[in-house]
C-alpha cells in the first residue's frame, strides 16, 4: 500500500473524525456529571458535615466557577489523566481502572473468540443448509442462547460443572490459595502469571475464566449466528457464486472460497460491537462468580453516585467503541477493495 | 459427428411451484450456434441452468439428458464437478454481479484453469493473460491485476469469456451475455466471443431475447413461449417464422426509419402454448 496523496487525506479525515468524536464524549461525561441527582459536594463530606466544611469542599472542587471554566478544568484533567479519587474505594480512579479493566479485558477477550469461532460457521452451516435440519438445529441453539438469563444459566453451570462436575474452578479470577502470589505488571492475570514462570496459577486462572468466558461467549454467539446467517444467504444468491459453481469449484469451495469473503465486512462490524458490549461489562455474570472486573465496578458506584468513577467509566466505554471503530474501518479496507 | 448435446423431452418444476418452468423442451446441438429466444420467464435461463446441474432444489425429469458421453440426469456431483467449467461452461449476464468484487479479475480466471488442470500459480497465470489477450485486452498484466469495480462492463464481460473459454471447453452456454451492456461494446464483445466458439469449434448455447442477435450470431434459433419450444428453424429463416407468438415477436420490434406509430403488443392466446406443427 503506497502512502499517496488520497491515502493521506483519508488518513487526516479520519484523525480529525476521531478528535471530534472525543471531544463529544467529553462533553458528554461532563453533562453526565453535572446534571445527575447526586451532590457531589455531599458525597465526600457525608450527611452531617457542617455548612463551613460542605463550602469548603464545594469550592476545592471548582463548583463555584462558572460552567465553562469548570469544563476547562475536566478537560484539562482528563488530559493530565488526572481523574480524581473514588470515594467508594479511596483509591485514585485510574488505579482502580487499572485494576478492573484488565479482568474484564480478559473475559471479553476470551468470550469473544468463543462466540466468534463457534457462531460464524454454525451460521455458515446453517446458511447452507437452509430449512433443512442441520438449520433447525442451530437456530434452536442460538434462540436458547438468546433467551435464557445469563445470571440463571450462571449459577446452573456453577452447580454442574463446578459443584458437581468439578471440571472448572468456580468464582473469582483464580483459587484463593494463589491470589497475591504473582507480582502485578499488566494485571491481566493470565500474562502476569506467565511473565512470572507461575504455571500453576496461569492453569488456576484459566480453569476459573473458561465457564463465565463460555456462557458470555455462548450468548454472543448466539447473535453473530443469526447474522452470520443472513448474510451468507445474502451472498449465496449473489451470481458470483453461480459463476463460481460454473467453474467447477465444489459447493464447500464455493461457500468459502467466494461467499464467504464477502461477508467479512459485515461480520467485522458485529463481531466488534458485540466485543464492546462484552467489554462494557457484563455485571450479572460477573457477579455471579465473582469476577472483579469493569461492569461491577461501574455498577456499585453508580449506585452510590460515585460521579469521579462513574464519569471515568463513561469515558472508557466510550473510548473503547471509537477505538472499536476504527479497527473495523481498518479491517474494512484490509477485506474489502472497494473500499480502498 | 456425433451431437455435443442431446435433449428429448426436458421438463423443469422448481421447488414449491404449481406448475412446471419448462416442460417438453427437446433438441440437439452439434459443434453449432444454436440461439434460445423468448420474454422474459419464458424458460430459457432455467434450460440452460439445468443443462449445467445448478438448479439443486428443483424437480428435473427428461427422456434423455445427454452431454456427449455424461448422462446428466444421473451423473453423481462429483462427475459434474469434473465436467463444469472444464468440457462445459456458462456466461452469465452482468459482469457487475457475476464477478467476485473481492477478487482481482486475473485471479478469478487462473482459478477457473487450476480448478481443472494441475499446474503451478505461474503456469496458471500465464494461461489467463494470454487468454486475456485473446479476449482483445490489451495491457492483459495491468488487467490481470484490477478488481472487478475497477473494469468497464465491456472489460468485465471480456474477463468473463476469457475465463469461461480458458480450459477449451466443448460447449457453452452464453446467458444474455450482453444485454447488461452499454450498446455501443455489444457487438465488439459479441464478436469476440463468436471468433472465439468459431475458432475452438465450441457448441454454443445463446439465450437472449434480441431477435436481431440471434439471427446474426446464430445459425439456428428455438423460440421458446410459457416454457415450451414453440418453434424450431434456421436463423435465416427467422423473419419467415410461422408460429403466432414468433410473428408477434418480430412484429413487436421497432425499426429505424420505420413509422412512429405505437408497436404492436402480443394479443396472448392460449392456442400459442401448442408447438407450430399443430398450429392450424
Amino acid at each position: 500500500m503506497r502512502l499517496d496523496r488520497r491515502r493521506l487525506n483519508g488518513i487526516a479525515e479520519q484523525g480529525v473524525s476521531i478528535f471530534v468524536t472525543l471531544f463529544g464524549l467529553l462533553i458528554l461525561t461532563f453533562v453526565i456529571g453535572r446534571i445527575m441527582p447526586v451532590d457531589p459536594v455531599r458525597a465526600i463530606v457525608g450527611e452531617d458535615a457542617t455548612r463551613e466544611v460542605y463550602e469548603n469542599v464545594y469550592r476545592q472542587l471548582g463548583l463555584d466557577k462558572p460552567m465553562w471554566q469548570q469544563f476547562l478544568l475536566y478537560m484539562r484533567d482528563v488530559v493530565t489523566l488526572d481523574f480524581g479519587t473514588s470515594i467508594r474505594t479511596g483509591q485514585p480512579v485510574l488505579q482502580d481502572i487499572a485494576r478492573v479493566l484488565p479482568a474484564t479485558i480478559e473475559l471479553a477477550t476470551f468470550a469473544i473468540l468463543i462466540g466468534a469461532g463457534l457462531g460464524t460457521p454454525l451460521g455458515v452451516i446453517a446458511a447452507v443448509n437452509k430449512d433443512r435440519w442441520p438449520d433447525q438445529l442451530i437456530r434452536v441453539i442460538s434462540l436458547m442462547g438468546h433467551s435464557m438469563p445469563i445470571f440463571w444459566t450462571g449459577m446452573i453451570a456453577l452447580l454442574v460443572f463446578y459443584a458437581n462436575l468439578g471440571w472448572v474452578g468456580g468464582s473469582g479470577r483464580m483459587s484463593q490459595f494463589y491470589i497475591g502470589l504473582v507480582p502485578e505488571r499488566t494485571n491481566f492475570l493470565l500474562i502476569d502469571s506467565a511473565l512470572a514462570g507461575e504455571w500453576e496459577v496461569f492453569r488456576s486462572a484459566i480453569n476459573h475464566i473458561i465457564l463465565p468466558a463460555a456462557l458470555l461467549g455462548y450468548s454472543s454467539s448466539a447473535y453473530i449466528t443469526r447474522m452470520t446467517r443472513s448474510f451468507m444467504l445474502d451472498q449465496l444468491g449473489q451470481e458470483y457464486v453461480t459463476t463460481a459453481r460454473v467453474k467447477g469449484l465444489s459447493r464447500r469451495q464455493t461457500v468459502w472460497r467466494h461467499a464467504f469473503g464477502n461477508i467479512r465486512v459485515q461480520l467485522v462490524t458485529i463481531v466488534a460491537l458485540a466485543y464492546g458490549a462484552l467489554l462494557e461489562g457484563a455485571v450479572l455474570i460477573e457477579t455471579v462468580f465473582a469476577w472483579p472486573g469493569f461492569g461491577q465496578y461501574l455498577t456499585s458506584n453508580l449506585l452510590i453516585g460515585d460521579m469521579n468513577a462513574v464519569m471515568t467509566c463513561v469515558l472508557i466505554v466510550g473510548v473503547i467503541f471509537i477505538g472499536l471503530n476504527i479497527l473495523s474501518d481498518i479491517l474494512y479496507r484490509v477485506f474489502d477493495p472497494r473500499t480502498r | 459427428m456425433d451431437p455435443v448435446l442431446d435433449i428429448q423431452r426436458l421438463s423443469i418444476r422448481y421447488a414449491g411451484a404449481p406448475a412446471p418452468a419448462v416442460r417438453d423442451v427437446s433438441f440437439t446441438l452439434g459443434r453449432e450456434r444454436l440461439g434460445i429466444v423468448g420474454e422474459s420467464g419464458s424458460g430459457k435461463s432455467t434450460v440452460g441452468r439445468a443443462i449445467m446441474r445448478l438448479l439443486d432444489t428443483a424437480e428435473i425429469t427428461a427422456d434423455r439428458m445427454q452431454f456427449e458421453e455424461v448422462d446428466l440426469l444421473n451423473a453423481p456431483e462429483r462427475k459434474m464437478l469434473d465436467v463444469r467449467g472444464k468440457r462445459m461452461s456458462m456466461i452469465l449476464q452482468d459482469p457487475k454481479f457475476s464477478l467476485n468484487p473481492i477478487q482481482r479479475c486475473g485471479h478469478q480466471i487462473a482459478e477457473a484453469y487450476r480448478t481443472h488442470v494441475r499446474c503451478s500459480k505461474s503456469e496458471a497465470r500465464a494461461r489467463a493473460i494470454a487468454m486475456l489477450e485473446q479476449v482483445h485486452i490489451r495491457d492483459p498484466e495491468r488487467v490481470y491485476d484490477l478488481y472487478p469495480h475497477e473494469v468497464s462492463g465491456g472489460m468485465g464481460q471480456r474477463v468473463m469469456i476469457a475465463m469461461m473459454l480458458l480450459t477449451d471447453p466443448d460447449l457453452v452456454i452464453a446467458d444474455e451475455p450482453t444485454s447488461a451492456l452499454d450498446v455501443t461494446v455489444r457487438l465488439q464483445v459479441l464478436r469476440i466471443l463468436d471468433g472465439l466458439v468459431r475458432d475452438k469449434g465450441i457448441g454454443l448455447i445463446m439465450i437472449s431475447h434480441d431477435l436481431n442477435l440471434v439471427r446474426a450470431f446464430c445459425d439456428r434459433v428455438l423460440i421458446m413461449y410459457a416454457g415450451r419450444v414453440v418453434e424450431a428453424l434456421d436463423a435465416r429463416d427467422l423473419d419467415n417464422a410461422q408460429h403466432p407468438y414468433s410473428r408477434g415477436l418480430l412484429a413487436a420490434q421497432p425499426r429505424i426509419g420505420g413509422t412512429r406509430e405505437p408497436l404492436p403488443v402480443l394479443a396472448r392466446q392460449d392456442s400459442w402454448l401448442e408447438p407450430l406443427e399443430a398450429q392450424a
